[in-house]
């Protein structure tokens, strides 16, 4: 038998509202990241290569958390 | 009195009219409109992951690159011209190491040589020496680099040239290194 969901089909709806606005807010940083990047990279500088690319990954890492969450509250 | 069931059920039709004003074919063909939108929205929220995952991607490609080229040794010093042949503000086009891009070597005068990476830091169109105003043009986009230390002084770039750095011995100009620079 299927569980009923915690939320209902509106408060749902506001939830990835909410989720869509801060992956998009993330997103927007790691453009900036990667450009940031991209410019110290072609000028030589090798010391931001390491941390740029672990805040990358976290931001990932915080999206496919939001999403797993989302895909959570249909359970 | 609606149940809970029921309020979850309940269909929203998108221009907000009741369920007898609808038009036939919505009558027939009845959609659950809320549950549609959540849907593309967190179908929405999923293509906005694999961007997510493309910029790391990226980033993860600046690594493996930075990697790459510390394998590679750095190039051994190579003769370009000798002092002689290139006349004072002449120019010349060299390639250092050899089948890499364009390098351009400036005499500015009787004993200074400078010799940059001929492409443009903003969009790598190549730049021109007016060796006068002591400035390397780029033509794309109005680009101006000081000629003494490759540093952009106008226009949309907004690292220097990279400098090849050189040596004069026995006559010959010698390049004996490539010096990325942030500012």
């Amino acid at each position: 038998m299927k569980r009923k969901s915690r939320f209902a089909r509106s408060q749902r709806m506001t939830i990835a509202t909410g989720i869509l606005f801060v992956v998009v807010v993330i997103i927007i940083l790691q453009l900036w990241l990667f450009t940031a990047t991209m410019n110290a990279f072609l000028g030589g500088d090798r010391a931001i290569l390491w941390p740029a690319a672990i805040a990358s990954l976290i931001c990932l890492g915080l999206n496919i958390g939001l999403l797993w969450y989302l895909y959570g509250l249909e359970k | 009195m609606m149940t809970d069931q029921e309020s979850e059920q309940l269909t929203v039709p998108p221009d907000g009219r009741s369920p007898e004003e609808q038009p036939r074919w919505r009558k027939d063909f009845p959609i659950d409109w809320p549950q549609d939108e959540y849907l593309s929205r967190r179908e929405f929220i999923k293509f906005l992951l694999l961007t997510s995952a493309a910029f790391s991607t990226g980033q993860v490609a600046f690594l493996v690159s930075d990697f790459v080229q510390q394998q590679t040794s750095p190039p051994a010093s190579q003769v370009i011209t000798a002092v002689a042949d290139v006349p004072v503000g002449g120019s010349l086009i060299f390639h250092y190491p050899e089948g890499s891009p364009a390098r351009l070597l400036v005499r500015v005068n009787e004993e200074t040589f400078v010799a940059y990476e001929q492409q443009c830091t903003h969009l790598t169109c190549p730049v021109i020496p007016a060796v006068d105003d002591l400035e390397l043009h780029c033509p794309c986009h109005d680009g101006v680099f000081d000629m003494l230390t490759g540093r952009p002084l106008s226009g949309p770039p907004q690292r220097p040239l990279a400098r090849v750095t050189l040596e004069i011995q026995n006559g010959n100009v010698i390049a004996t290194g490539i010096e990325k620079r942030m500012v």
